[in-house]
Protein backbone atom coordinates (compact mmCIF):
# COMPACT_ATOMS: atom_id res chain seq x y z
CA UNK A 1 0.00 0.00 0.00
CA UNK A 2 1.34 3.62 -0.62
CA UNK A 3 0.79 7.22 1.06
CA UNK A 4 -1.76 9.57 -1.03
CA UNK A 5 -3.27 12.96 -0.46
CA UNK A 6 -6.66 13.19 -2.00
CA UNK A 7 -6.86 16.16 -5.05
CA UNK A 8 -10.09 15.61 -6.46
CA UNK A 9 -13.09 14.03 -7.83
CA UNK A 10 -14.03 12.35 -10.80
CA UNK A 11 -17.53 11.97 -12.07
CA UNK A 12 -18.13 9.84 -14.89
CA UNK A 13 -21.79 8.55 -16.47
CA UNK A 14 -20.28 5.76 -19.04
CA UNK A 15 -18.44 3.29 -16.61
CA UNK A 16 -18.56 -0.36 -16.38
CA UNK A 17 -21.72 -1.39 -13.74
CA UNK A 18 -19.16 -2.35 -11.03
CA UNK A 19 -18.77 1.47 -10.75
CA UNK A 20 -22.39 2.39 -9.91
CA UNK A 21 -22.61 3.85 -6.44
CA UNK A 22 -18.45 4.05 -5.79
CA UNK A 23 -17.03 7.03 -5.55
CA UNK A 24 -13.78 7.71 -7.56
CA UNK A 25 -10.94 10.15 -5.77
CA UNK A 26 -8.26 11.36 -7.76
CA UNK A 27 -4.96 10.48 -5.23
CA UNK A 28 -1.56 11.73 -5.59
CA UNK A 29 1.46 10.06 -4.20
CA UNK A 30 3.21 11.17 -1.42
CA UNK A 31 6.31 10.05 0.18
CA UNK A 32 6.05 10.22 3.89
CA UNK A 33 7.54 13.13 4.36
CA UNK A 34 4.15 14.58 2.27
CA UNK A 35 6.32 15.20 -1.43
CA UNK A 36 4.24 14.26 -4.81
CA UNK A 37 5.98 11.75 -6.35
CA UNK A 38 4.76 9.85 -9.66
CA UNK A 39 1.50 10.70 -11.23
CA UNK A 40 -1.88 10.83 -10.31
CA UNK A 41 -4.10 8.02 -10.01
CA UNK A 42 -7.86 7.28 -9.55
CA UNK A 43 -8.74 5.07 -6.74
CA UNK A 44 -12.28 3.80 -5.76
CA UNK A 45 -12.83 4.90 -1.88
CA UNK A 46 -14.44 2.35 0.26
CA UNK A 47 -13.83 4.44 3.69
CA UNK A 48 -15.53 7.76 3.07
CA UNK A 49 -12.31 9.96 2.74
CA UNK A 50 -12.31 13.49 1.31
CA UNK A 51 -10.26 16.31 -0.87
CA UNK A 52 -7.27 16.80 0.88
CA UNK A 53 -6.76 14.25 3.27
CA UNK A 54 -4.46 11.68 3.66
CA UNK A 55 -5.03 8.14 2.75
CA UNK A 56 -3.55 4.72 2.51
CA UNK A 57 -3.79 3.10 -1.22
CA UNK A 58 -4.18 -0.14 -2.00
CA UNK A 59 -2.25 -0.60 -5.47
CA UNK A 60 -3.56 -4.44 -6.73
CA UNK A 61 -6.47 -5.55 -8.94
CA UNK A 62 -7.99 -7.86 -6.25
CA UNK A 63 -7.53 -6.27 -2.95
CA UNK A 64 -9.39 -3.04 -4.67
CA UNK A 65 -11.85 -5.71 -5.80
CA UNK A 66 -12.06 -6.83 -2.11
CA UNK A 67 -12.64 -2.92 -1.45
CA UNK A 68 -15.41 -2.41 -3.30
CA UNK A 69 -17.27 -5.57 -2.55
CA UNK A 70 -18.32 -6.35 -6.35
CA UNK A 71 -16.80 -9.69 -7.92
CA UNK A 72 -14.90 -9.22 -11.10
CA UNK A 73 -14.84 -5.27 -10.59
CA UNK A 74 -12.13 -3.66 -13.22
CA UNK A 75 -10.37 -1.70 -10.74
CA UNK A 76 -6.48 -1.76 -9.62
CA UNK A 77 -6.49 1.07 -7.01
CA UNK A 78 -8.39 1.60 -3.73
CA UNK A 79 -8.70 3.94 -0.59
CA UNK A 80 -8.44 1.54 2.03
CA UNK A 81 -7.92 4.08 5.15
CA UNK A 82 -7.67 7.88 6.45
CA UNK A 83 -3.93 8.55 7.94
CA UNK A 84 -4.76 10.06 11.45
CA UNK A 85 -0.60 9.96 12.25
CA UNK A 86 2.74 8.99 10.73
CA UNK A 87 5.62 9.46 12.09
CA UNK A 88 8.50 8.13 10.17
CA UNK A 89 11.99 8.10 11.73
CA UNK A 90 14.24 8.44 8.67
CA UNK B 1 -6.87 3.17 -12.01
CA UNK B 2 -5.11 6.55 -14.25
CA UNK B 3 -7.03 9.38 -16.45
CA UNK B 4 -6.18 9.59 -20.25
CA UNK B 5 -6.74 11.35 -23.34
CA UNK B 6 -7.85 8.98 -26.14
CA UNK B 7 -5.41 9.87 -28.98
CA UNK B 8 -5.96 7.18 -31.63
CA UNK B 9 -7.89 3.86 -32.97
CA UNK B 10 -5.49 0.77 -33.51
CA UNK B 11 -6.18 -1.84 -35.93
CA UNK B 12 -4.70 -5.90 -36.48
CA UNK B 13 -5.90 -7.92 -38.37
CA UNK B 14 -3.56 -10.45 -37.22
CA UNK B 15 -3.93 -10.63 -33.31
CA UNK B 16 -4.40 -13.09 -30.79
CA UNK B 17 -8.50 -14.35 -31.62
CA UNK B 18 -9.53 -13.73 -27.68
CA UNK B 19 -9.29 -9.91 -29.00
CA UNK B 20 -11.78 -10.40 -31.51
CA UNK B 21 -14.65 -7.87 -32.05
CA UNK B 22 -12.55 -6.00 -29.24
CA UNK B 23 -11.72 -2.21 -29.78
CA UNK B 24 -8.10 -1.50 -29.76
CA UNK B 25 -7.49 2.21 -28.60
CA UNK B 26 -4.45 4.15 -27.78
CA UNK B 27 -4.09 6.15 -25.04
CA UNK B 28 -2.08 8.88 -23.25
CA UNK B 29 -1.82 8.79 -19.24
CA UNK B 30 -2.53 12.12 -17.98
CA UNK B 31 -2.46 14.08 -14.55
CA UNK B 32 -4.72 15.77 -12.64
CA UNK B 33 -3.48 18.99 -14.06
CA UNK B 34 -4.52 17.48 -17.54
CA UNK B 35 -0.34 17.20 -18.41
CA UNK B 36 0.21 14.01 -20.24
CA UNK B 37 2.51 11.84 -18.26
CA UNK B 38 4.70 9.01 -19.31
CA UNK B 39 3.83 7.22 -22.77
CA UNK B 40 0.82 6.16 -24.63
CA UNK B 41 -0.39 2.59 -24.66
CA UNK B 42 -2.57 0.43 -26.38
CA UNK B 43 -6.15 -0.69 -24.17
CA UNK B 44 -9.03 -2.45 -24.24
CA UNK B 45 -12.16 -0.62 -25.00
CA UNK B 46 -15.19 -1.76 -22.77
CA UNK B 47 -17.39 1.11 -22.99
CA UNK B 48 -17.11 3.07 -26.37
CA UNK B 49 -15.04 5.25 -25.80
CA UNK B 50 -13.98 7.53 -28.79
CA UNK B 51 -10.56 9.34 -30.08
CA UNK B 52 -10.52 13.21 -27.96
CA UNK B 53 -12.19 11.73 -24.94
CA UNK B 54 -11.02 11.45 -21.52
CA UNK B 55 -11.12 8.44 -19.94
CA UNK B 56 -10.02 6.44 -17.01
CA UNK B 57 -7.89 2.68 -17.54
CA UNK B 58 -7.24 -0.23 -15.29
CA UNK B 59 -4.18 -1.99 -15.39
CA UNK B 60 -3.33 -5.52 -15.12
CA UNK B 61 -5.11 -8.60 -15.35
CA UNK B 62 -8.85 -6.67 -14.20
CA UNK B 63 -8.82 -5.35 -17.60
CA UNK B 64 -10.02 -8.27 -19.10
CA UNK B 65 -13.05 -8.57 -16.30
CA UNK B 66 -15.48 -6.94 -18.58
CA UNK B 67 -14.99 -10.25 -21.09
CA UNK B 68 -15.26 -12.18 -18.49
CA UNK B 69 -15.12 -15.57 -18.72
CA UNK B 70 -13.30 -14.99 -22.13
CA UNK B 71 -9.26 -14.68 -20.89
CA UNK B 72 -8.50 -11.35 -22.91
CA UNK B 73 -4.61 -11.00 -22.67
CA UNK B 74 -4.51 -7.89 -22.18
CA UNK B 75 -2.88 -5.46 -18.45
CA UNK B 76 -4.82 -2.10 -19.98
CA UNK B 77 -8.42 -1.80 -20.13
CA UNK B 78 -10.30 1.51 -20.08
CA UNK B 79 -13.44 1.37 -17.99
CA UNK B 80 -14.75 4.79 -17.89
CA UNK B 81 -15.57 8.28 -19.48
CA UNK B 82 -15.73 10.99 -17.74
CA UNK B 83 -17.42 13.68 -17.32
CA UNK B 84 -15.76 16.13 -15.86
CA UNK B 85 -12.86 15.73 -13.58
CA UNK B 86 -12.61 18.11 -10.33
CA UNK B 87 -9.50 19.21 -9.64
CA UNK B 88 -9.00 20.96 -5.81
CA UNK B 89 -6.45 22.88 -6.51
CA UNK B 90 -4.46 24.68 -3.22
Amino acid sequence: MILARVVGTVVATIKRPQFEGAKLLLVQPETPQGEAKGPTLLAIDSVGAGVSERVIVVLEGRAAGEALGKKLSPVDAAIVGIVDQLECVE
Amino acid sequence: MQLARVIGDVVATIKDPNFDSIKLLLVQPIAADGKDVGRPLVAVDSVGAGVGETVFFVRGKEASFPWHPIEVPADAGIVGIVDQPQIHTD
